[in-house]
C-alpha cells in the first residue's frame, strides 16, 4: 500500500485561482492562462503515489513547478485543489494542528541551501525538530548526536554551522531530518548546491544510508544523472505537470515524449544502456538438426553473411560462415560441429555498451549476447553507434 | 480673485479639534494619567536620587570603566575614554545631571523596547499593521520635537515623567522599524525550515526569528537609545532635570562655557552608552 498518494494536486498562484483551476480544466496553456487570469500555475493536476521504502525522484527544469509540488506535499504551500493521502489521512484538510504534528512525526525536510539555523551550534540544529516536539533535553540531544554520528559528524557537534564545508553542513541538514525518525523524507534538491565531486559522494552516502533505514524518500532534482542513480522510479515534471513516471530504465529508453525524450538526450547513454536494450533477435541453426545446407539456405535468406549456431537447449555452438558452409557442401561434409567458429565475442546481457563498443570494434562478426551460455540476442555495431547517438531503437522489454 | 475659490472652505479649526481631544483626554484619563505621573515619577526620583546618586561617584566610574575594559573585548580604549570622561564630568560639577540624565535615557529606552519590539513583531507578521503603524511612525519621527511637550505637560505635569513620555514617541520608531525590518529579513528558508518541523508560530517566533533578527534589533535600540539621548535637551524645557537643563539654562543667559561644559558632558555619555549598547550587539555575533 503506498504511503503517499497525491490525488490531482494543483497550485495556482494569484487572485482568482479557483477561475484558472476552471480553464486549466478546459485544457488552456500555463502561458494563455497567465495572459487571461494572471494567476501562474504551479502546479497542474499532478497525481502519483509513492510507495513505503522506495526513493521518489522528482525531476525537472527550474520553473517546471517541482520545488512548488514537494512544498505542497507537506504544505509549506497551501494547495488550490487535490488531495495528499499519507498513510490514508488527507493533508490537504488537515487542520493546523494535525498538521503540524505530521510534519512533526512523519515528514522531515532536507532544503537546498541547506538552511541551517547559524545561531545554533550542529548539535542544537539536529535536535531542533525534536526540541519543537518538547522532547526532554537529554534524550533529544541523544538523538540527535545518534542522527550526527550516522552521517559522520560525530565529532562537530559543538561547532557552528559556518564553521563547516558545504557537504557538511548538509549533512547536518540530512541528520536534523533523521533525528526526528520521519517515515518520509522530502529532500528539496538537497545536493544541488554542492560541488560535483561533494554530490556523487553524497548520493553514495544516501544510498548506503537508504540501505539500511529504508526511508521513504522523495528528492527533488534538475539533474538527470542524479536522478537516474538515486531513483527507484523518476516522475519527469514540465510546466508544471507530471509528463512520465517511471523506472530510470523506462524514462530513458521509452521516452513518453518529445520533451522527456529532449531532456534524456544529454545523459551519458553509454553508461547507462546495456547489451540487452540493443540486442536483436538472432537467425539462427540448430547444430542437432541442421547441415550447412539448411545453414547456407538460411544465409541466403536473411542476406547475412555467417549465422548463429546452437543446440537444442539454445546453448550457443558457434558461428559459422557462408565460405566455411559452401566449401563444407562441396566436400560433402554434412555435419556443422566440423565447420563451426567458436571463437566468437560474447557479452552478457549487463554489459555497457561503452564496454560493447570497444569489442565490436575489433570484431568482423555481430556480438553475441548470452547468460549462462544461452543465446539470448546479437548486436551488430549499427546498433550500438545508432544508441549512441540517441536515435536508436532501443527495447526496454528485453532488459 | 483666485484665491477666493480657496477661500471658499473656511479655515478648519483642526488646531481646536486637537486641544479639543487633548483637553478630553486629559480630562476623561487623568484617573490613568495621575498615577502614572506619581508613581513613575517617584520611581526615577527613587532610582536616580536613592539608588544611583548615593554611590560614591568613583566606584560607579571604575565599575564602568571595567565593564567597558570587558565589552570592548579587552581592549584598553573604551575603558579609557569611560574612566577620563566620566571624570571629566565629575570634575565639572556635573555628576548629579549626569545621573538625572541617565535615568531619564534609561526609562525612556527601557520603555521604547517594551513597545516598540512588541510593535514591530505585529508588524512584521501582518501586512495591515504594517500599512497602519508606517505611517503613524513616519508622523512621530518627522513631527517636530517640540510639539510632543504640550500634550506631555497637559497629561503629566511637569518634570521627568513628560520627558519620558516626549522621548518615547520620539524615539520608538527605530525599535519598530527594524524589529519589523529584522524578522522580515529572515531568509524564507530558515522560516520554511521551522515551519517543515512543526513549528508553532510562537516557536517560529521565539526559536528563529527573533534569534535571526536580534543584531537588527539591537541596531534599532540603539538608535533609540541615541534618540531618547538626544531629547534631553528639549525634555529639559519641561522641567526634566539632568544635563539637559544645564544646557538650556545657558542658552537662556548666554553663557558659553558653562554651555559647552554641559553639552561636552552629553556627548561624553552618548558615547559611552553608544559603544555599549553596540558591543553588546557584536559580542555574541
Amino acid at each position: 500500500m503506498p504511503i503517499i498518494e497525491v490525488e490531482n494536486l494543483s497550485k495556482v498562484f494569484g487572485k482568482g485561482a479557483q477561475n484558472a483551476l476552471k480553464l486549466l480544466d478546459q485544457g488552456m496553456s500555463k502561458e494563455d492562462i497567465l495572459k487571461e487570469t494572471g494567476c501562474t500555475v504551479g502546479v497542474n493536476r499532478a497525481s502519483f503515489s509513492v510507495e513505503p521504502g522506495e526513493i521518489f525522484v522528482i525531476m525537472g527544469l527550474s520553473g517546471s513547478g517541482k520545488s512548488t509540488l514537494v512544498r505542497l506535499l507537506n504544505r509549506l504551500i497551501e494547495p488550490t485543489e487535490g488531495q495528499i493521502l499519507v498513510d490514508n489521512d488527507d493533508l490537504a484538510a488537515m487542520d493546523k494542528q494535525a498538521l503540524r504534528n505530521v510534519r512533526r512525526q512523519k515528514m522531515s525536510m532536507v532544503f537546498q541551501k541547506f538552511a541551517l539555523f547559524p545561531h545554533r551550534t550542529i548539535l542544537d540544529n539536529a535536535e531542533f525538530g525534536l526540541e519543537i516536539q518538547g522532547v526532554p533535553k537529554e534524550e533529544r540531544q541523544e538523538k540527535a548526536a545518534e542522527a550526527l554520528r550516522l552521517v559522520g559528524l560525530g565529532d562537530y557537534m559543538q561547532q557552528k554551522p559556518s564553521q563547516l564545508s558545504g557537504g557538511m553542513q548538509q549533512r547536518v541538514g540530512l541528520a536534523r531530518a533523521l533525528a526526528n525518525d520521519p517515515e518520509v523524507l522530502l529532500m528539496d534538491e538537497a545536493f544541488s548546491a554542492l560541488d560535483p565531486l561533494i554530490r556523487k559522494e553524497m548520493q553514495d552516502e544516501l544510498m548506503d544510508l537508504q540501505a539500511s533505514m529504508k526511508k521513504t524518500i522523495i528528492f527533488i532534482t534538475h539533474d538527470l544523472d542524479e536522478a537516474l542513480r538515486l531513483g527507484d522510479r523518476i516522475a519527469l515534471m514540465k510546466d508544471g505537470s507530471i509528463v512520465q513516471i517511471g523506472t530510470p530504465e523506462e524514462i530513458l529508453v521509452s521516452p513518453a515524449n518529445d520533451y522527456v525524450e529532449r531532456f534524456v538526450e544529454d545523459v551519458d547513454r553509454s553508461k547507462v544502456l546495456t547489451a540487452s536494450h540493443i540486442m536483436m533477435r538472432p537467425e539462427t541453426v540448430n547444430i542437432d538438426k541442421h547441415g550447412p545446407r539448411v545453414a547456407l539456405e538460411r544465409m541466403r535468406e536473411e542476406g547475412l553473411s555467417g549465422i548463429y549456431v546452437v543446440d537444442n537447449n539454445r546453448v550457443l555452438k558457434g558461428y559459422v560462415t557462408a565460405e566455411h558452409a559452401s566449401e563444407a557442401i562441396k566436400k560433402d561434409n554434412r555435419n556443422l560441429r566440423d565447420i563451426v567458429t567458436n571463437n566468437i565475442p560474447r557479452v552478457d546481457r549487463d554489459t555497457s555498451l561503452n564496454d560493447i563498443f570497444d569489442i565490436i570494434h575489433d570484431s568482423p562478426m555481430p556480438v553475441a549476447v548470452v547468460d549462462e551460455g544461452k543465446l539470448l540476442g546479437i548486436i551488430v555495431r549499427g546498433a550500438v553507434i545508432a544508441a549512441l547517438s540517441g536515435n536508436g531503437e532501443v527495447n526496454v522489454d528485453n532488459a | 480673485m483666485l484665491d477666493k475659490i480657496l477661500d471658499f472652505i473656511p479655515t478648519i479649526p483642526v488646531d481646536k479639534w486637537v486641544s479639543d481631544a487633548t483637553d478630553w483626554l486629559t480630562d476623561t484619563f487623568s484617573f490613568l494619567f495621575d498615577p502614572v505621573k506619581t508613581s513613575l515619577g517617584t520611581f526615577m526620583e527613587f532610582i536616580s536620587e536613592d539608588v544611583l546618586l548615593p554611590i560614591p561617584a568613583v566606584i560607579i566610574i571604575l565599575l564602568t570603566a571595567v565593564l567597558a575594559f570587558f565589552l570592548s573585548g579587552k581592549r584598553l580604549g573604551l575603558a579609557a575614554f569611560t574612566l577620563i570622561g566620566l571624570w571629566f564630568v565629575y570634575n565639572q560639577g556635573l555628576w548629579p545631571e549626569l545621573i538625572s540624565t541617565f535615568t531619564l535615557v534609561l526609562l525612556a529606552s527601557v520603555f521604547s523596547i517594551i513597545i516598540g519590539v512588541p510593535v514591530g513583531i505585529l508588524m512584521s507578521k501582518s501586512k495591515w499593521a504594517q500599512a497602519i503603524i508606517t505611517p503613524i511612525l513616519d508622523f512621530m519621527q518627522t513631527m517636530p520635537a517640540f510639539v510632543y511637550l504640550i500634550p506631555a505637560v497637559a497629561f503629566f505635569g511637569i518634570g521627568m515623567v513628560p520627558g519620558v513620555f516626549a522621548s518615547l514617541i520620539f524615539a520608538t520608531p527605530p525599535t519598530v522599524r527594524f524589529t519589523n525590518l529584522g524578522i522580515r529579513q529572515v531568509s524564507e528558508e530558515l522560516v520554511e525550515a521551522s515551519e517543515a518541523f512543526g513549528s508553532t508560530g510562537s516557536q517560529r517566533l521565539f526559536k528563529v526569528e527573533l534569534p535571526m533578527a536580534r543584531a537588527t534589533i539591537m541596531a534599532g535600540i540603539n538608535q533609540t537609545v541615541m534618540l531618547s539621548l538626544s531629547m534631553v535637551v528639549i525634555a529639559s524645557m519641561i522641567g526634566a532635570p539632568g544635563l539637559g537643563r544645564e544646557v538650556l539654562s545657558a542658552l537662556q543667559r548666554a553663557e558659553v562655557g558653562t554651555g559647552f561644559v554641559a553639552g561636552v558632558a552629553i556627548v561624553i555619555l552618548a558615547i559611552i552608552i553608544d559603544r555599549f549598547t553596540q558591543s553588546v550587539n557584536s559580542k555574541k555575533d
